[in-house]
């Protein structure tokens, strides 16, 4: 009579964890997404936990409301956060059109990919746009890297200085981000109608282009808040 | 780990991601960007409210939408435990770095001016 006893070592384990499976059942790609995403984070934190220490340490600091009053092309003074208020809509609205794609996607709609893929790019570029208008509007009044309008004196040319710096810094390493991203569903736009995931079965690139694209919108709120309402 | 069976649930809601809940997200978002509006261009130059409760509530407020977006827009909220775990728990370095450089920030300005 054999008396084996398979000792705990032994035993096949069988746990998600335990080899041969994929614990976060995420596909590959998806998952190296989420992890630059992860470091692209810590980037723009730098630089906004950079742009909140210099905001503490200086005696002064421009009013928001006074810097961003104009709408470009409009009108030049009096309506604070008005235009910010239709770039950040914009780039919400440019979000949910990019939900609704990868929505579209999972029920394999070609169509409906390409018609809100189709409508993400316009958002992005309208967005583009404006913060080119507000750029060349802020050029205009003197402000740019290194140089301020001439309305600043004494103490307060020094916090100034530092918000013109990390304000267009800061603003665009983020509209490279929407400039990148813009060109990104561009390709995955022309992917679509060319059949790649069709053929391919399955719509997931979408959704990875669509996590770059609402991590975009996510730093613009981040954004938002801390150059134009604090 | 025993997060493994305990996400059929998630798999559920998964599929329903449907339109109607992206649209109502939407809403939220727009809603939440309206209050800080109203807070910016109202309640505030009214003196309603001071510039320190007003800070406190627009942070508080993006906080809240970074957390829609990032759970149904970027469905994390729908992922496994491990994961929303792995990716949460490594922004607590930028909890830190905020406390070191606003303490810095805040000392330069007692001592340097």
């Amino acid at each position: 009579m054999s008396t084996t006893t398979v000792s705990q070592l032994d035993e096949v384990k069988t746990g998600p964890w335990d080899g041969g499976k994929s614990p976060f059942s995420i596909e590959y790609g998806k998952i190296m997404m989420w992890f630059f995403l992860v470091s692209d984070a810590f980037t723009f934190s730098s630089f906004l936990i950079y742009y909140g220490a210099q905001r503490f340490s200086k005696v002064s600091w421009p009013d928001p409301d006074q810097v961003f009053q104009s709408i470009p092309g409009l009108v030049d003074e009096g309506f604070p956060l008005v235009f910010v208020g239709i770039m950040t809509f914009i780039l919400i609205m440019s979000s949910v059109t990019m939900v609704l794609a990868v929505e579209a996607g999972h029920r394999n709609a070609k169509k409906e990919v390409v018609v809100w893929m189709i409508w993400t790019i316009i958002g992005g570029i309208t967005f583009l746009g404006c913060q080119a208008l507000e750029w060349s509007h802020l050029h205009h009044e003197g402000y740019w890297w290194g140089s301020i309008p001439h309305h600043y004196h004494g103490v307060d040319t020094i916090g100034a200085q530092q918000f013109a710096n990390l304000f267009f810094t800061i603003t665009g390493f983020h509209g490279f981000h929407v400039f990148s991203g813009v060109i990104i569903n561009i390709i995955i736009l022309f992917m679509t109608t060319s059949n790649v995931f069709k053929k391919r079965g399955s719509y997931l690139m979408v959704e990875k282009v669509g996590l770059y694209w609402h991590f975009v919108d996510l730093v613009w709120v981040f954004v938002f808040t801390f150059f134009y309402l604090v | 780990m025993s997060a493994e069976h305990t996400h059929e649930h998630g798999n559920e809601e998964h599929a329903s991601m449907s339109k109607g809940k992206i649209w109502r997200v939407f809403f939220y978002l727009l809603g939440i960007t309206a209050i800080e509006f109203l807070i910016a261009l109202v309640l505030i130059p009214k003196g309603i409210i001071d510039h320190g409760i007003g800070n406190f509530a627009y942070i508080v407020l993006t906080l809240v939408k970074a957390f829609y977006i990032v759970a149904y827009f970027m469905h994390l909220k729908f992922e496994k435990v491990a994961f929303k775990t792995g990716i949460v728990v490594s922004l607590i370095f930028i909890v830190y770095f905020i406390v070191l450089m606003l303490t810095e920030g805040s000392y330069l300005h007692v001592h340097m001016n």
